[in-house]
């Protein structure tokens, strides 16, 4: 029987492998940030024991950091204090680092792909569960705890149990105007936050296939919000064109070493899938989500449903609970469901493709009166890229503040947050109680829904634009 | 890491499903440093309300945290195991639990125990009629008792045997130091590196 691509890559990182335990796996690439290796690396100095493989690891700082005046220290003591434990802990067991202030800072998850560090085939982990997003390239990557962050800084290695592989097929063709964002939103409300749990989810079909990379790891990047692992994409030209000529893909013998080898990473035709959910893209919508977790969506023509429209009484509850704390109305069309903020940016869609689209839209256009609009570009090169394009002057004629790179108001963490019942329409990826700033109402959206939602006061499409 | 073999206490009914990291311990609490302390954070927005079941006098001293499905989701933090543990938690039950969650609280000796949700059910029941009602959860066994009632959870047997022995993850990988050599040994020409 043929081999899943998850199981390719699985079985090429098993360092040993014995009945009744979890397989030993090697791990490629190690990316750390400030927040999840603090108490890793002390355990490390504890026992006595250094970082295996610093050349395989590399450390960034996004979740605290500000995205306004970062040539000043970092205002909150503890947060400075956070990210200079980062910058002493690397310096001392000799990790890489890309400190505020350096060209290569940014989201640890965008900052991996554009280096061309992250690559098909690889295992990568990082003390972050939005790790999935590297999985875009045919990489088995996935977040740990700080625990196993301390495991692979010392060992670079992890004992794992196999995990079960899922097909999420999408057949056909995205409609215009439909975004991987749509389309990844739409496949958590369909399989729930549990859906994914123990699996690897593969996504597969024409309409993956036509997806730039960009788009593909918004796909991968919310994975985790299925409950899964990691996602995954088989690797093709495109991502190959992608990866040529980054600082570090391989060049010369070894590039072609390399794509040859990446070849062979595709499921086999006779590989079974433990599970498997086929979607068909030409019925998709714009999509956005009315509750408190990312499975508690509905396409943006929806109204806010009711708890009685589930049939299980978990779900009622969750409902009940959810609609309370974002203080909506049963019934209530969502295109009437007026914001205050707009949050354009995160490892799941901070990238230039995401800038540029919000970008078309925003173009001669104005933010409502009243709305405030954050433009947070995922690394310190997509800002760059972004102003060589001149976005960066589209976003602030059209009355929105052009920030620095970092995770911002993904996740409330550092300066950029939500006042309490402050509604915001988000391109990040959860939309927890609380998540973006203690009270605070978000609802997840694509980055062009973003955008019409910022020039309207309301949730809202592009479409909407052009009707008005 | 203290080994785990048999816990008796008391328990604290949360009547919610998908109880995401975020909500166990809110981001601001991440900045630590530490890996102790974290008492003051499980569950601080929710502890806002006097009326959150963990701001029950009544349930002082509880060791056993029943939860609904799909317990532990989102962010990897493990942060979430140690706010549970700092504030006195041994076990948590639960009919599902997000995976990050579940390795962490394996990690750090949070035993995680998975039962049906019907159990969940009826401890809750039992628990919110008398909350003195004592708990017993025997790793050995893999079973969770209270009152007249026995039922059986599930925990991956090798997680049950590092929970029974208190070992250290890496203690038991560097042993395979040698292989792990041996391994880098065959890593192809063109694999990255960072530095």
């Amino acid at each position: 029987m043929g081999k899943t691509l998850a199981e390719k890559v699985w079985d090429a990182h098993v360092v040993r492998s014995a009945p009744g335990e979890p397989d030993l796996l090697y791990i490629d690439l190690h990316l750390v940030h400030e927040v999840t290796s603090p108490q890793a690396f002390d355990g490390l100095r504890t026992a006595g024991r250094p970082v295996r493989r610093p050349d395989l690891t590399l450390a960034t700082e996004d979740h605290n950091v500000p995205t306004i005046d970062i040539d000043k220290p970092i205002a909150d003591p503890v947060s400075r204090a956070q990210v200079e434990a980062l910058r002493r802990n690397a310096a001392e067991f000799g990790v890489p680092i890309h400190s505020l202030g350096s060209a290569e800072q940014g989201i640890v998850h965008v900052v991996g792909p554009q280096l061309g560090l992250t690559q098909p085939g690889m295992t990568i982990v990082c003390g972050d569960s939005h790790t999935s997003t590297h999985g875009a390239f045919g990489a088995l990557a996935f977040g740990i705890g700080t625990s196993e962050v301390e495991h692979v800084l010392a060992t670079q290695t992890l004992p794992l149990k196999p995990f079960r592989t899922m097909a999420i097929t999408v057949d056909g063709q995205l409609p215009p105007g439909v975004t991987a964002k749509d389309l990844i939103l739409t496949v958590i409300a369909r399989i729930g936050t549990g859906g994914g749990q123990g699996y690897v989810l593969e996504y597969r079909g024409e309409a993956i296939r036509a997806l730039s990379m960009e788009a593909r790891m918004t796909i991968c990047n919310m994975s985790i919000e299925a409950g899964a692992r990691a996602g995954m994409i088989a690797p093709d030209e495109t991502t190959f064109a992608y990866i040529e000529g980054r600082p570090k893909a391989p060049s010369g013998q070894d590039w072609a070493d390399a794509v040859a080898y990446w070849r062979t990473l595709v499921t086999d035709d006779d590989a079974v899938f433990d599970a498997e959910v086929v979607i068909d893209a030409s019925e998709l919508t714009p999509f956005v989500t009315w509750g408190t977790n990312p499975g508690q969506g509905v396409p943006l023509a929806g109204r806010v449903p009711a708890p009685e429209d589930f049939t299980d009484p978990v779900d009622q509850e969750a409902a009940r609970k959810a609609l309370a704390y974002m203080g909506l109305t049963p019934g209530t069309p969502m295109r009437e469901v007026a914001v205050d903020t707009v949050f354009l940016g995160s490892c799941t869609n901070g990238r230039i493709e995401d800038l540029r689209a919000a970008a078309d839209i925003l173009r001669g256009r104005r933010v409502a009166d009243g709305v405030r609009m954050l433009v947070v570009p995922g690394s310190v090169r997509v800002r760059l890229a972004a102003m060589a394009e001149g976005l960066d002057r589209v976003f602030v004629e059209a009355g929105a503040q052009w920030r620095e790179a970092g995770c911002s108001m993904c996740l409330g963490m550092n300066p950029d947050t939500l006042a309490p019942q402050e509604r915001s329409a988000s391109t990040s990826n959860r939309n927890f109680e609380g998540r973006q700033g203690p009270g605070g109402r978000t609802h997840l959206v694509s980055p062009q829904v973003a955008a019409a939602t910022a020039v309207r006061g309301r949730l809202s499409s592009p479409a909407d634009l052009d009707a008005a | 890491m203290e080994p785990f073999t048999v816990h008796t206490g008391t328990a604290v009914p949360l009547r919610a499903s998908n109880v995401d990291t975020d909500q166990i311990i809110p981001a601001k609490y991440l900045k630590r440093i530490s890996r102790h302390g974290y008492e003051d954070a499980l569950f601080a927005a929710w502890r806002t309300d006097p009326a959150f079941v963990l701001n029950d006098p009544a349930r002082a001293g509880a060791t056993v945290l029943v939860a609904g499905p799909d317990f532990g989701t989102g962010s990897s933090r493990e942060h979430a195991v140690w706010a549970l543990q700092d504030y006195g938690f041994r076990v948590v039950i639960s009919s599902r639990f997000a995976d990050i969650f579940r390795g962490n609280s394996g990690k750090g000796g949070l035993l995680t125990a998975l039962v049906e949700q019907d159990v969940v059910e009826a401890l809750w029941a039992a628990t919110e009629a008398d909350p003195t009602l004592p708990v017993t959860v025997d790793l050995t066994a893999r079973t969770v008792a209270f009152g007249a009632t026995t039922a059986s959870f599930e925990i991956d047997d090798y997680v049950r045997w590092r929970l029974l022995e208190g070992l250290d993850d890496i203690g038991i990988t560097l042993q395979s130091a040698g292989l792990i050599a041996a391994f880098e040994s065959r890593r192809p020409a063109f694999a990255p590196r960072t530095a």
